[in-house]
């Protein structure tokens, strides 16, 4: 990240031009307050009258990016105070994700996401492709598909390589996504975490996306109107995503516990929950990057950009090769299909912890302590 | 290609917007011509916050009751009588009717309200503030099919004999003449014309800070008064509240204001007190402050305070001006230190002990000061010790055309012009003749705007 000299005098370290300008940002903001009722920012903001970094970070994560306060500003460009508040938070944001990343070294991921996102999909895809070319004969992988239980995908990835990869790749990115949490957690502030009506009322603003709704009447997506749009596309996305997760869970059950190896048919839990959750995540996706790549520039961090598309192509590339192969799976084309699809994953896997994925954690983080500081007499539902 | 609009609104704030809709949405054809580019388009409706309205019982987002008497009351005291009772007990009705209204173009408000006023039963609070309501009426406009252009400025209005023939515009730096069955001004006042309020105020005006547009220079206003329309309102009063002075010459809007004074000692130039800064609670006292600042030599004060202070009141947008002692203070903001320390210590001798309650007037006061301090009076004794400097912050002028009860605009003999409707500013001293209710100007703009819109409509099939 481009780091400025112009820290403040005495603080011993040096901040980002994005967290200056946060801050210029929060104490305009703290001063006007017009704002209050769109989301959980600017209550959180009021309860504080100087901001440190922590506190900037904790801002800029609980921003949700609905961009309605940009549109409603009377201090926006080209007002000389030219606050764009949804803009440098999400550039204070992007910041963050850098500075929670665990190991440290890896933090550098961040600078160029969206190149490193494509790197690690060519990668993984290659990867796994010549895994299946030099583990498996060329007349199985390429031929047509049985099937029959235990055959299908086994023959294009073995088994043992199929788990093991998965599950070390996925055990190491769990670990680094909680030393991020934790780290998040310590810079906002610290304090005691599991606590149930927090939890609970975080829980709940997240699954409903509340903060994406604008005070209840939508976001802004392209300019001055508002609609729902972004919401339900993310709504696709993330239900998609965990229904395609939930999927996986079932096969593994069926797999491990009632000794039935997949594939399995159409119309089995497995099969059905990921086709459903496939689509939603096709959907929700495209329609994202869509919106990323459409409408008024000016509310958005140019330093998420890659970050935010990155994620999204990925996403979309494993939704659609996983149709593939659902599709695909009785015929000679499979096996390539499957070792995208799998390739595609093994990305995923790898870059949670070092992609816009994090956004989740520290969203989510950012909810629980908005519902552990904010006063008892303003909880509403 | 010149066509003939059935109706023309000048300005393009909420007065403008509401007579566009109503006109539009009565069949009629309506051009909007707003002064300012589109990014800054609203003229004062952008830094305004609620609008005042009369209910009977409690509705989504105004709590209790607020009925016609109460209003009415209310205005009369700000006021002091400077209304048209006619005129001011319609508008109040009419505001009952005004939040359907809005709502049906689009602007949402909020549920509830923290900060320093707490007007949850009397006003309806815009989500997002007065830009967001700016949005939604341009967004209802648009869809409607209300021509907008943006960068007009209409330079004259020529009336023959109480009728509009045309409109004298520059659009986008072309010169233009529009032509139009009947014409709403909605052009606010002239507060932002540093020239012409160098008139009534002299060389002050230049350390004078205009609180919202730079485009309410009060071209069409002066333009009409020129051709014998009824003038209403003080020429030389404007409301005027203390802001800090480091804000911008115009459109710095809230985040200016200082709401330390009362918690306060607020000296001038020669480091003397020349007010009692205790005299009630903020909101009822911040419009007085304007003028108090605006008679002190090169219009500037400075309001000080200790530590024990500092977050009694909102946070403001300029840092603290912040020293360990009295006298460093008065370095940094230029007042001799011998003659603050002496200010300091002689109020600081004078206050009577007492329970000291920022959150009401708690009648800690001081004893043998002139001018006296009578709620707040506690020591400046605990450092670091903090300083705001203040200047006066115009918010808008008084002086309008005269309008009906239909907001058709009158002339100077007495008969009603025949094309022409006014709504907002450029009209409100006609009900608000002296002083200030909070959301009152929303409400007359709006009242007025869809009256404007209705009668230049009907006007304009006829």
């Amino acid at each position: 990240m481009p780091k400025t000299e112009m820290g403040e005098a005495g603080m011993g370290e040096t901040e980002s031009a994005a967290m200056l300008e946060a801050r210029r940002a929060m104490e305009v903001c703290n001063a006007c307050r017009y704002c209050e009722g769109y989301c959980a920012v600017f209550p959180a903001m009021e309860l504080r009258r100087e901001f440190g970094t922590g506190d900037l970070n904790y801002l800029a994560n609980l921003c949700h990016g609905c961009q309605g306060c940009y549109y409603a500003c009377q201090y926006a460009p080209p007002h000389a105070f030219g606050i764009n508040v949804p803009r440098v938070l999400a550039e204070v944001r992007a910041e963050s994700y850098a500075q929670y990343a665990w190991p440290d070294k890896l933090a550098r991921l961040y600078e160029r996401n969206g190149l490193v996102m494509a790197l690690a999909t060519a990668g993984g895809i290659a990867f796994v492709l010549l895994l299946a070319l030099a583990l498996q004969r060329h007349d199985v992988l390429f031929g047509p598909q049985s099937l029959a239980p235990g055959a299908g995908f086994y023959n294009v990835v073995p088994y043992g390589a199929m788990v093991w990869t998965g599950s070390v790749t996925f055990g190491f990115s769990l670990v680094a996504l909680a030393i991020g949490f934790a780290r998040f957690w310590r810079d906002t502030g610290g304090g005691r975490l599991a606590q149930p009506r927090p939890l609970l009322q975080a829980l709940r603003d997240a699954a409903t996306l509340k903060y994406l709704g604008g005070g209840g009447h939508g976001c802004n997506e392209r300019d001055e109107s508002f609609s729902t749009h972004r919401r339900w596309l993310h709504h696709l996305m993330a239900y998609g995503f965990l229904l395609c997760f939930a999927a996986t869970s079932v096969a593994t059950v069926y797999d491990h516990f009632l000794a039935w190896p997949a594939p399995y048919p159409f119309f089995s839990l497995p099969v059905l929950l990921g086709t459903i959750g496939g689509i939603g995540l096709t959907i929700g996706c495209a329609g994202l990057f869509w919106f990323k790549l459409t409408g008024d520039q000016a509310p958005r961090a140019r330093n998420l950009l890659g970050a935010d598309a990155g994620l999204l192509l990925l996403l979309l590339l494993v939704a659609v090769t996983g149709l593939l192969v659902l599709a695909l799976r009785a015929t000679g084309a499979m096996g390539v299909a499957l070792s995208v699809h799998l390739g595609a994953v093994l990305a995923l896997f790898l870059t949670l912890p070092y992609s816009k994925f994090v956004h989740g954690v520290y969203r989510m983080g950012a909810l629980v302590r908005h519902a552990v500081e904010r006063p008892e007499a303003t909880h509403r539902s | 290609m010149n066509p003939l609009w059935d109706v023309v609104v000048v300005g393009g704030g909420n007065a403008a917007l509401t007579a566009a809709i109503t006109a539009r949405e009565a069949g009629a054809s309506v051009l909007l011509l707003e002064h300012a580019p589109r990014a800054m388009r609203g003229g004062n409706s952008r830094h305004t916050r609620n609008l005042r309205a009369m209910h009977a019982a409690p509705t989504a987002v105004l709590t209790e009751a607020y009925l016609e008497d109460e209003y009415w009351d209310d205005l009369l005291r700000v006021t002091g009588g400077d209304t048209d009772e006619k005129l001011a007990r319609l508008t109040i009705r009419a505001t009952a009717e005004a939040l359907p209204f809005m709502a049906r173009c689009g602007v949402r408000f909020q549920p509830s309200l923290t900060g320093t006023l707490n007007l949850s039963r009397t006003n309806a609070f815009f989500l997002g503030g007065g830009k967001a309501l700016v949005n939604a009426y341009y967004a209802t406009a648009e869809r409607l099919g209300v021509a907008v252009l943006y960068d007009t400025e209409v330079e004259e209005v020529r009336l023959e004999d109480g009728f509009v023939r045309a409109l004298k515009v520059t659009s986008k730096g072309f010169p233009l003449e529009v032509r139009a069955k009947a014409v709403v001004v909605s052009s606010g006042g002239f507060q932002a014309n540093i020239e012409w309020m160098r008139e009534y105020w002299g060389d002050a005006v230049d350390n004078f800070r205009i609180r919202g547009t730079p485009y309410a220079t009060g071209r069409v206003l002066k333009n009409l008064l020129g051709q014998g329309v009824a003038s209403v309102g003080d020429p030389t009063q404007c409301h005027a509240v203390a802001i800090d002075a480091r804000a911008p010459k115009f459109d710095g809007g809230i985040v200016t204001r200082l709401d330390c004074v009362p918690y306060s000692i607020v000296v001038n130039q020669s480091a003397e007190r020349f007010h009692d800064e205790g005299q009630d609670v903020w909101p009822k006292r911040y419009a007085i402050w304007g003028r108090l600042v605006a008679q002190q030599p090169d219009q500037i004060a400075y309001s000080i305070i200790d530590s024990r202070s500092r977050t009694l009141f909102m946070p403001s947008v300029f840092p603290a001006i912040e020293a360990p002692t009295i006298g460093e203070l008065a370095g940094r903001l230029g007042l001799d230190p011998a003659a603050l320390q002496a200010t300091v210590a002689r109020f600081n001798a004078a206050c009577q002990p007492g329970p000291f309650d920022a959150s009401r007037l708690d009648g800690v006061h001081t004893d043998g000061l002139d001018p006296p301090k009578t709620n707040w009076a506690r020591p400046i004794a605990e450092p670091p010790f903090i300083g705001y400097p203040l200047r006066p912050g115009i918010t808008f002028t008084y002086l309008g055309v005269r309008v009906d009860e239909n907001a058709r605009v009158m002339m100077q003999d007495g008969r009603p012009a025949g094309n022409l409707f006014a709504s907002g500013e450029i009209m409100a001293g006609s009900i608000l003749g002296r002083g200030y209710l909070a959301g009152f100007g929303m409400s007359i703009g709006t009242v007025f705007g869809r009256i404007a819109g209705r009668e230049a409509a009907r006007n304009a099939k006829n």
